[in-house]
């Protein structure tokens, strides 16, 4: 069965040729490819919204993984967004911490809606519900927003990757960021060509990112990169918004991802062998949680 | 494309912590056991790449326990798996490997009961999405996320046709399909991977075919 689009440019085509949203081409394309009635979509996307909003709910009252390494920074982030004096702005810091709840609440085995995967699942809706405040959404609007976020995933993950392990952080947490960025835009009445700007600013400043869990899990640096990643998407989305352009074009952007994924060292795609997994604490957390022999390191 | 639906990026709902170390791990867990066609009594399962360093933190195991024990992605009882194994009387033991195989994140899965046994290897490709690469020594392309239809057979005339037959009477049609067969004459399978969804009643039809072994369906 033939699809609508293979790449952004395609899709960023189609909208401008039909006025149409890139959310309502995502729709379109699952009508045709699942046989299921618009209903049935809608309604699926409505439950996986739901599952979102429970999470970042749940990881705002506070939890604790397992290993211990993560849990409780979305709570210090809302009582600091509470005191009513940050720097970065609340909208901006309440993505950030919606983003870190998603994922804590994913390290301490919650449920979670995958945004494109697990690990970086913090970040599509820690926006949405960031966004939400500022725009007043309806819950349909807010739904499309995760059919615009998954129309770009669906060509990152059938162009490149979306696996840590294949192409390293870049593909998880940089492509929830820009899709996140693309979908902002969407939202907030931007066009189609500037979600594709977004989602190209997001991505090319997450390029080259490595995926280097501490103790193989999906905590340490995860639920901060998630927090980061949400913070790149609201700004490459403003950014995309006031006209700003990306000279390289996404869908190529997209393609250096995956290329960058290919060359990088299998230590640093999701092995736990490289980057911050092997530096000393990083090590002795390890042996701390699994209680197995790191030799030669201390702390 | 190897991911065909907006829900293979936006989703799978689940419990965390790794879309393809937990939910596609207990993805490949549940496509063996259906594929067995009932709780086996016993499995060994290698773990390679990715899956072999990390499944512990990741409750990999938990999940793929889970997915033997029928479970979804979202079952909350993944996390509770190895004592509901004990409870369901299956036996268990991981096996991580270090040979180098084609994809990160790979577990080959060999399981059985007093009347069969069977083995399975399934890769997990990201975001939750899973493909079996080999069942029963037939190497085989398939993705778990997308209707599909495995028919084990003995290798006879007739066999490949009657099941065409029987899924064009019921208006399914048939998207991309392997026959593959040990040697000639003997064990034989179907992957059939279909447009639309298959229910019951054909699953039931094609079993009743002559020379048809096993049928089983991976939902869409």
């Amino acid at each position: 069965m033939d699809v609508l689009f293979r790449n952004v440019r395609e899709l960023v085509e189609i909208a401008e040729q039909e006025d149409k949203l890139i959310s309502e081409i995502m729709l379109e394309q699952e009508e045709l490819i699942s046989g299921r009635t618009r209903e049935e979509i809608m309604g699926q996307m409505d439950r996986n919204l739901t599952v979102m909003e429970e999470a970042v709910e749940k990881g705002l009252k506070g939890v604790r993984s397992f290993s211990g390494l993560t849990g409780g920074d979305a709570v210090l982030l809302q009582q600091y967004i509470d005191k009513g004096n940050t720097l970065a702005g609340d909208l901006l810091l309440d993505a950030v911490s919606k983003a870190v709840a998603t994922n804590e609440v994913n390290a301490a085995m919650g449920t979670i809606c995958a945004t494109p995967t697990a690990g970086s699942a913090g970040v599509v809706p820690g926006t949405l519900f960031a966004v939400k405040n500022k725009l007043n959404p309806t819950r349909e609007q807010m739904i499309r927003y995760l059919f615009t976020s998954g129309a770009f995933g669906y060509v990152v993950a059938n162009n490149a990757s979306i696996s840590g392990a294949a192409g390293g952080c870049q593909a998880e947490v940089g492509s929830a960021s820009a899709m996140a960025a693309a979908a902002i835009v969407e939202m907030a009445g931007g066009t189609a060509q500037q979600s594709a700007e977004a989602f190209s600013i997001t991505l090319k400043n997450m390029l080259g990112l490595v995926c280097d869990p501490v103790a193989g899990l999906v905590e340490v640096p995860c639920v901060k990169r998630n927090a980061m990643g949400a913070s790149n998407a609201v700004v490459a989305a403003d950014m995309a918004l006031a006209g700003v352009t990306s000279r390289i074009p996404t869908d190529e952007v997209i393609d250096a991802m995956f290329k960058i994924g290919q060359t990088m060292p299998t230590a640093l795609k999701e092995t736990a062998k490289g980057g911050l997994a092997a530096t000393p604490t990083g090590k002795w957390l390890e042996a701390k949680i699994f209680g197995t022999a790191a030799a030669g390191y201390s702390n | 494309m190897k991911y065909k639906s907006v829900f293979d990026i936006i989703g799978p709902v689940m419990i965390g912590p790794s879309s393809s170390h937990t939910a596609g791990a207990a993805r490949i867990g549940r496509v063996a056991r259906d594929l067995f066609g009932r709780q086996p009594k016993w499995a060994r399962i290698h773990l390679y790449g990715s899956f072999a360093e990390t499944y512990k933190g990741h409750g990999t195991d938990v999940a793929i326990i889970g997915g033997l024990l029928d479970y979804d992605t979202f079952d909350e009882r993944i996390k509770t798996s190895f004592e509901e194994a004990e409870r369901a009387g299956l036996t268990y033991k991981f096996i991580p490997e270090t040979g180098n195989v084609d994809h990160p994140n790979t577990a080959r899965i060999e399981m059985g009961d007093e009347e069969s046994e069977m083995s399975l290897t399934g890769i997990s490709i990201g975001g939750g999405t899973i493909e079996v690469t080999e069942l029963n020594g037939f190497p085989l392309r398939l993705s778990g996320g997308h209707s599909a239809l495995l028919v084990v057979h003995d290798d006879r005339a007739g066999c490949i046709a009657n099941v065409a037959n029987c899924l064009a009477r019921y208006d399914i049609n048939i998207g991309h399909m392997e026959v593959s067969r040990r040697e000639r004459g003997q064990m034989a399978l179907m992957v059939i991977e279909v447009d639309q969804r298959i229910d019951q009643d054909v699953l039931g039809e094609i079993a009743l075919l002559p020379n048809i072994t096993q049928v089983t369906k991976i939902a869409g």
